[in-house]
Order: structure tokens, then sequence, then C-alpha cells
């Protein structure tokens, strides 16, 4: 098989993903994200003194993240079982798709749908943004770091929900990827914690807090609203992280499904 | 070879390759962002708002803000720094969530009180804290204890130390050094018998390992700081007597003021300056002295105290 019939095996896997999550009407989140964030906007203006800007950009990236992780974790984990209970996997794979192609494909779809997801919400936000303001500053750069931040953060919820999704149901599926999220999003202390551990608990401790997502690297909201500048190399090693640890949850996905009796 | 088995080889190796590559980058990543300003904040200070976020799950925040507390003193001692301004807040938060959680009363004075790089500087803040303590636990012998502890070492407060040693001792529950360390608080007699007690109640009281190595080491230097005092009166004994400042430990012994060469809890034989001073042959071997040392050397102190929890 060439590689451009590769592409476009996977290229059609991830189309099909994303339409299916658009049929399944996962971007109504957008109405209720617009009915949050213009309400806060709205009523912040009429109760506090000169934190709008600071509550519509804390809310809005806030609502951004983790209304595309609860997406990424219940679309990501019935990828699979879904296509397996209506027998729908079986006509794919029996083309010439083959299985990792599937998961890739799967993967492209969802984040795909994350992607565009984001992009509106955050059209969302710099217009709530501009009302409140009624001018964009240079701070605001800041806040498209933040949410691609948040971008990256997707990633790897997708591929870590792909990833339970290849061995387990979706219950445990969804249990362990919200875990992972919890436990990612305070990793910075769960690794604090192992550099004051001694001893074999301390490496163990410290195998664990490099394991786990570090999602608090990825959360720049409290930056973002405050302004404070992101660097620019923790820009660079956020993206080679996000796409390495993606990069490991996908392939780790991969080697379980090829072995997965589907009969 | 079959394209299964290449899929599965291609696999693994990304596998392993981003998951070497991403501990790397998150290695670099940690050192970007441990840097003193991105750590040193804390957002919510309200143990009110956080009371409610918790969701009656306040147990474990006060936990995981204990924690947080541990790991900001030791992150900023480990850097010899002398801003602790988040410490306070830190304990304040999690005490008003768990009222109950001693060690954080215990440890957390002990951080508070004494002088940077020991501890923060703030003996009002510790002495808040334990008097919070005790009014959420009014049963904990030990809490007495510290707050007699933290009024006799760090603010001199002889009465109010016996006070707070009287309190302890009358409780159904305690340790029956109390009393005593009451009556000599009250007396303010025998200042290295006084400290080699409370010492040793430290001691004596808990299974930490560290404490007791660290209520070890208080004692050692107790008796270094005891054995320089005598010594240094013996030398002005014998310069009043003969008009001159000995030149050696055998002049004394000469003159029947010291039976042998008096040795330095460690085997080292003290040193007797051409001044008339004494000093320890290895400063750095014993710590937390506060004699025998050379002119103008600070106290030895332990690497990594904030480990061993200072008391």
């Amino acid at each position: 098989m060439n590689s451009g019939g590769m592409n476009s095996r996977i290229g059609y896997i991830a189309f099909n993903t994303f339409r299916e999550a658009v049929r399944d009407r996962v971007l109504y989140n957008l109405i209720a994200f617009a009915l949050l964030l213009s309400g806060a906007a709205i009523l912040v203006g009429e109760i506090s003194i000169d934190i709008e800007r600071l509550v519509v950009v804390n809310l809005g990236l806030t609502a951004v993240s983790l209304f595309g992780v609860v997406i990424a974790i219940f679309i990501g984990i019935g990828l699979v079982s879904k296509e397996i209970d209506k027998r729908t996997l079986y006509t794919v794979l029996s083309r010439p798709v083959r299985r990792w192609e599937f998961v890739v494909g799967k993967f492209f779809g969802l984040t795909g749908t994350l992607v565009v997801n984001t992009f509106l919400m955050a059209i969302g936000v710099f217009v709530a943004l501009l009302c409140v303001a009624h001018k964009f500053e240079k701070m605001d750069v800041w806040v498209l770091v933040a949410l691609y931040f948040i971008v990256l953060q997707f990633l790897i919820v997708c591929a870590l929900a792909l990833f339970f999704s290849s061995f387990s149901t979706p219950l445990m599926s969804a249990v362990f990827t919200f875990a992972l999220f919890v436990i990612g999003s305070l990793a910075e202390d769960l690794r604090g914690f192992a550099r004051i551990t001694q001893g074999a608990g301390g490496w163990l401790v410290k195998a664990v807090a490099y394991l786990v997502p570090n999602f608090s690297a990825l959360n720049a909201i409290s930056q973002a609203a405050r302004g404070d500048p992101v660097p620019g190399r923790l820009i660079l090693y956020n993206s080679v992280y996000a796409l390495l640890y993606s990069a490991m949850a996908i392939s780790g996905a991969v080697l379980i499904f090829q072995r997965r009796n589907l009969k | 070879m079959s394209a299964t088995r290449r899929v599965n080889l291609v696999a693994s190796a990304v596998l392993l390759f981003s998951m070497a590559g991403a501990t790397a980058t998150l290695y670099a990543i940690d050192h970007l962002r441990w840097e003193p300003a991105a750590q040193e904040a804390l957002y919510v200070r309200s143990p009110k708002v956080l009371r409610r976020l918790s969701l009656g799950y306040t147990g474990l925040l006060a936990d995981i803000y204990w924690t947080r507390a541990v790991q900001y003193f030791g992150e900023q001692h480990h850097a010899h720094s002398h801003d602790f301004r988040l410490l306070a807040p830190l304990l304040e938060v999690t005490t008003e969530l768990d009222p109950k959680l001693l060690p954080a009363y215990q440890f957390g004075a002990n951080f508070l009180a004494p002088k940077p790089p020991s501890g923060a500087g703030l003996p009002g803040a510790a002495l808040a804290l334990m008097q919070y303590g005790i009014e959420h636990n009014p049963d904990q012998w030990r809490l007495y204890y510290n707050l007699g502890f933290l009024y006799y070492t760090e603010l001199k407060d002889y009465p109010k130390a016996a006070d707070a040693f009287a309190r302890g001792a009358k409780l159904p529950v305690t340790n029956p050094f109390m009393p005593i360390l009451a009556a000599q608080m009250a007396q303010h007699a025998g200042e290295f018998d006084t400290a080699r007690m409370l010492w040793f109640t430290t001691y004596q009281s808990t299974q930490e390992a560290q404490i007791r190595e660290n209520a070890v080491q208080h004692l050692l230097a107790l008796q270094v700081d005891e054995d320089v005092t005598r010594l240094e009166q013996v030398v002005e004994k014998y310069r009043q007597q003969t008009g001159k400042l000995p030149t050696s430990m055998g002049d004394l012994e000469g003159a029947g003021f010291i039976r042998g060469t008096p040795m330095d809890p460690k085997g080292h034989p003290y040193r007797l300056m051409p001044d008339g001073r004494i000093e320890v042959r290895d400063p750095e071997s014993i710590f937390f002295i506060t004699k025998g040392l050379p002119p103008g050397a600070e106290p030895p102190q332990p690497p990594q105290r904030a480990q061993a929890a200072s008391k």
C-alpha cells in the first residue's frame, strides 16, 4: 500500500469521525459557552470593579479547557467501542484499512473536532474581551498562547482516551482518563513531592511523577489573564512534550489494538 | 517480515522514543517553570472560599495545603532564601481547613519562628498558629509544650513559657516532664538544664527518626555550650590567680582546675586559644553550637534542615 493511499485512508477516517461528532450535536456546547461568557461579562461589569477583563479571560479559557476535556473524554472513550457495538468496525477493517490507520485516523478526527470547537470558542472569548475592554491590547497575545496550550492539552487527553478505550470499557476508560487529567493537573506538586522524598520511595514517586501527563505546565490561563508573558522556550517545550506524549499514548493504543481479538 | 510485525516494531520504537523524549522535555520544562516567580503564588488565600470549593473534602485539601507548606518551606530553605512570605498564609489555610491537623501546628510553628535562614523569622505568626491550635485542640499536651518551647527559645518570655507548660501539665493525658519544666521556667534557673530537659522531652515524646536525630544534635550542642562556658570560667579563674592566661590545657591541669584533657562530645579535645577563649577542634562536626566557634562564625546547621523538620 502506498503512502498516498495510507494518508487518504487516515484522512477519510478522521473526516468521518469529525462528521459523526458534529452529527452527535457536540458543537451544541458552544451555545452554553456563549451564554456563560456573555452572562458573566455582563454580571461582573455590574457588580465588580476593574476585573472584567480578568474574569472574561479566566472564565472563558477555563470553560474552553473544561468543555474540551469533557468532549475529548466522552467522545474519545466511545470511538472504538461504539464501532465494535455497531459492528461498523468490521466493515471498515474488511476494506484495505489497517488497524493502526483506524486508530490514528480516529485520533486526528477527534482532535480536529476539538480544534474547530476551540477556534469557535476562542472567537467568543475575543468578542467578549472586546465588549468589556472596548479594544484589543498587546497583552491579549498571551490569551492566544494560553488557547494554544489548551489545544495541546486536548491532544494528550484525546490520545489517552483512545489508549484506554483500546482495551477497556467506556466507563472505565472515562474514569482512567479523568483520573489522569486530575493527577496531571497536580503534576508539579507531585514532582515537588518527589524531589523531597528520599530512597526507593522517592524514585518510585519520581517515576510516577514523570510518567503522568504534565497538564500543569500546559495551563497558562492565570498568566494570560494577568497579561504576564509566557517564555518562548516554554511554548517550544510544551509543543514538543504534547506531541511526544500523544505519540506515546497513540503507539500504546496501536500496540494493544493490533493484538486485540475483535471476533 | 509480516506487515503486522512491522507495525508492532514501529509502534514499540515510537512508544519508547516518545516516552524518553517526553521525560526529557518535561525535565526541561521543570527547569523553566521552577523559577521562584512562577512558584510563589497562592491564588486562593481565603480558607472559607477553599472550604466551599472542596465540596466537603476539607481533610484532603488540608493535607494538600500542608504538603504545599512543607514543600514551600523546603524550597526556600534549600535556596537559602530569606523570603518566606507565603508560609504563614499556607499554614493558615491548612489549619482552618482542618483545625485538628496537629503536625501543621507542631512543625509549622517551628518553620515560622526561627530567624532566617533556619526559619521565616515570624515568631508572632508562630504564636498565633499555636494559640489557634490550642483553641481547637485543648486536650493536646504537645501543643502546650510547643507553645512553651516557642516562648522559651524564640521570645525569651519565661513567665509565659512557665504558664504554657503548667497548663499542659494539668491535662489528663500529659508528659511527666511538663510540671518540672513549668517549675524550672518559673524560676528561670539553670539555663542549660532547662534546655536539656526540653530537648530530652522532645526526644522521648516522638517516634519520628528525624526529630529524634535533631533533638540528639541539640543535646550534643548544649553539652558543648556548657563545656565551653565552664572551661572559659576556669581560664578566667586561672588568670585571676596567676595574673596571666594559661598557654595550654596542661597549665589548667597543673593548677588543679581540670582533670585530664577535656573532650567535646565527638571525642575531639577542646582547644585553648591564645586570648583565653575555648574553641572546638572541628566546628562543622557539631551542629547548632553557639559557643566554642571561631570569632564571627555562624552556628553550623545540618544540611537539608527543612527535611529534618527542625524539631
